[in-house]
């Protein structure tokens, strides 16, 4: 086997201890505090929120608009057609301008 | 109350079958979202020197977009295998906080369910199965199943399609793949906009992520940006918010 195969694999074998290592470190206590009950209902926007920000921030005017487009199609539509209207807008401004 | 008499009870209401195809409703949109990535991938895999093969078994294997484009750039380059390994893990490492979060949501699935639950815990499939939680409604496995099966199956053979004629895309950022997954993941954190506490965890997630992408570096900022999330929620939690516990 490869290089590659092997790296791979324990590519594989990491990433699904990240899956399962969280639910097996709070499995081990009876009762969850309410202070974590907090903190893992923040979970969905706090990580999400990461992978969005930094891009955000580095991108051209371009992809700003349509992120903002994006956004506010979000607030009436669900997201499929929220990614589909994002995806338009900057796939027309890098053809035209 | 074990898991069978439970499924007995909800099983007059929804059949496991039509419970995997309401899943799986859900699931067709996140696979054409993904399908632009799942192809990318496979382009990118095959110019970097991997084989059809390999391309196609880190999709099956991985099966997280971001990690396997951060793995495949750095085997481009001469860098140590043990770094892409840590790589990969490091931008995987999120999931650890998923994997707390959702284990409160699936923890009736038996052991063999579960290891397979986890085995598919991506970011969509984490946010669909938190939104279907915070309506009320109960996680089957039919029903998670059902979100995953359209997502996987397609995300390997979007790795075959795209190494086979990846060649034909010529400029990725005329297409604007660069921003598709930030808007696809605005997606996500604009479908929790309902949660307590939403804005301020958002603004401070935002604020300190930045920060650490810039002066730290990719991917720290993940982490750090969402442990200040994190902290902005509990800090903010007042006695009389706190969702009941049992």
């Amino acid at each position: 086997m490869s290089d590659t195969f092997w790296i791979i694999v324990a590519g594989a074998v990491l990433t699904f201890l990240t899956r399962i290592g969280g639910h097996l470190v709070l499995s081990r206590f009876e009762r969850v505090h309410p202070r974590v009950e907090v903190a893992l209902n923040a979970v969905p926007a706090a990580v999400l929120t990461t992978l969005v920000a930094p891009a955000a921030a580095n991108a051209d005017w371009r992809g700003l608009l349509a992120l903002a487009i994006a956004g506010l199609v979000s607030l009436r539509f669900n997201a499929l057609t929220m990614f589909v209207a994002g995806a338009a807008v900057i796939i027309v401004l890098r053809q035209i301008s | 109350m074990d898991q069978q008499t439970h499924q007995h009870l909800q099983g007059g209401v929804v059949s496991p079958s039509a419970q995997f195809w309401e899943g799986f409703a859900r699931g067709v949109p996140i696979m054409i979202a993904s399908a632009p990535f799942g192809l990318l991938f496979g382009a990118l895999a095959i110019d970097n020197g991997f084989t059809l093969s390999e391309t196609v078994l880190m999709s099956a294997a991985v099966y997280g977009g971001a990690s396997q484009m951060v793995g495949i750039e750095l085997f481009g380059q001469n860098i140590p295998a043990w770094l892409i390994i840590f790589s990969i893990f490091a931008v995987n490492f999120r999931h650890v906080l998923y994997s707390a979060a959702v284990g409160r949501r699936i923890g009736h699935f038996r052991p063999l369910q579960s290891l397979l639950s986890f085995f598919v815990l991506t970011d969509p499939q984490f946010a669909e199965t938190e939104r279907r939680a915070e309506a009320g409604r109960q996680i089957t496995f039919a029903w998670y199943i059902g979100v995953a099966a359209p997502i996987y199956v397609m995300w390997v053979v979007e790795a075959w399609i795209g190494a086979l004629f990846g060649n034909l895309i010529s400029d990725p950022h005329a297409l604007g793949i660069d921003m598709l997954l930030p808007i696809y993941f605005l997606g996500l954190v604009m479908g929790f906009r309902k949660r307590n506490h939403w804005a301020p965890v958002v603004a401070a997630s935002a604020i300190v992520s930045i920060a650490a992408y810039t002066f730290i570096g990719s991917p720290w900022h993940v982490g750090i940006g969402a442990l200040a999330g994190i902290l902005t929620a509990v800090i903010l939690a007042k006695p009389d918010d706190r969702p009941e516990v049992e």
